[in-house]
């Protein structure tokens, strides 16, 4: 099959009422995914399970950076891997996205490919959202000397070769910034690491809404970034 | 004045650098001289109990503080100061420890990912053996 060769890490917690149909989606162009449960307290892991994914269960919760880190070290454990895609377990994003930002690594000039949900005008983020989203994007440029236009999306392809050196610490929300953070400062056989970003849409649905986070979080992520 | 404060500036700089080194450093030196100085500290404290006139007064004197007790708070906020930046990185450490072991946990028990692709690599759903999912739905709803 075409994208036997892709991964889709998928961090579970708590998304049984849409999980089975996220993955079934999803399953119909990347056969390989992997939910890492990060000890759900509900039937997530099962729903995964059943709709064809492979699970992968935290026996304690440890969030979402380390479940992450967890779906790279199983992926990797598939030696016919090339690229492991991030993907959220809520059913915000299109895996017609996913099927582009692969289509745009595998032209083989860059290593990793972000998505971005500021590329195009499809999104609908409310104006303090994306307020906060630009900030915390120029804070990860200026730190972590990366060019980017969205840090903070949860879809990113990354090669096998850059998987291998990933190692999130940042167990909670600040992970995406410790992964644009690894990357920039990453080389291969000496070189920097390219990247390129592909327009995503994120679809905010009511169900998405209501598990989604609070502004208040970016306080959250900011301090978890500067008390490393 | 300006002459002054500008040596108080370097002078509050370099204590606070060193307290800095003292009270969060993990090396064998600077945890060594930290319980010499709890030693100290301890030992002050009985002789402050067994002669209270005028100890506390008497250092924070000759330390250019007013009061003996304006002494010991500030001493006391420092100290907590270290306590708060050692605890989380001490907290940090422990977790990282039990997110890999954790980690080690999930994987150990999962199917390989070798063996996840060989049963259902074809890109089918897992059919003979397990129910289709929307009668799981159905089945688990509890």
């Amino acid at each position: 099959m075409q994208n036997d060769d892709v991964w889709l890490v998928v961090p579970l917690y708590n998304e049984a009422a849409v999980i089975a149909d996220v993955v079934h989606e999803a399953r119909a162009v990347f056969p390989n995914i992997v939910c890492v449960d990060d000890g759900s307290t509900d039937a997530s892991a099962k729903r995964a399970e059943l709709a064809g994914a492979a699970v992968v269960r935290h026996p304690v919760n440890l969030g979402q950076g380390a479940a992450l880190q967890t779906g790279f070290a199983y992926a990797l454990g598939d030696p016919s891997m090339r690229y492991v895609v991030t993907y959220d377990a809520d059913g915000q994003h299109q895996i017609q996205d996913v099927d582009a930002m692969v289509q745009r690594i595998r032209r083989g000039d860059v290593q990793v490919v972000f998505g971005s949900r500021f590329l195009d005008e499809r999104n609908e983020a409310s104006v303090p959202k994306r307020a906060v989203l630009r900030a915390a994007v120029a804070y990860t440029n200026v730190t972590t000397g990366t060019r980017l236009t969205d840090a903070h999306n949860g879809l990113r392809v990354l090669r096998r070769d850059v998987v291998e050196k990933l190692d999130i610490t940042q167990n909670r929300m600040a992970h995406a910034s410790e992964i644009v953070a690894q990357i920039g400062s990453m080389r291969l056989d000496g070189a920097k690491v390219a990247y390129a970003e592909e327009p995503v849409h994120i679809l905010y649905t009511d169900y998405s809404r209501a598990k989604g986070q609070s502004l208040w979080n970016a306080v959250n992520i900011l301090a978890e970034l500067i008390w490393r | 004045m300006s002459r002054q404060s500008v040596i108080q500036i370097l002078l509050i700089a370099a204590v606070l650098a060193s307290a800095w080194r003292l009270l969060v450093g993990t090396g064998q030196r600077t945890q060594a001289v930290r319980r010499l100085g709890l030693l100290l500290l301890l030992g002050l404290v009985v002789y402050s109990i067994i002669d209270p006139s005028k100890t506390w007064t008497n250092l924070a004197r000759a330390l250019g503080v007013g009061r003996g007790a304006d002494l010991i708070l500030y001493g006391l906020a420092v100290a907590f100061f270290g306590f708060v930046v050692t605890t989380y990185k001490r907290f940090r450490a422990m977790e990282t420890r039990y997110t890999r072991l954790a980690r080690r946990i999930a994987l150990d028990e999962a199917r390989p990912a070798t063996e996840h692709v060989r049963q259902t690599g074809t890109g089918e759903t897992l059919s003979a053996d397990v129910t289709p999912p929307p009668s799981v739905k159905a089945a688990d709803a509890d």
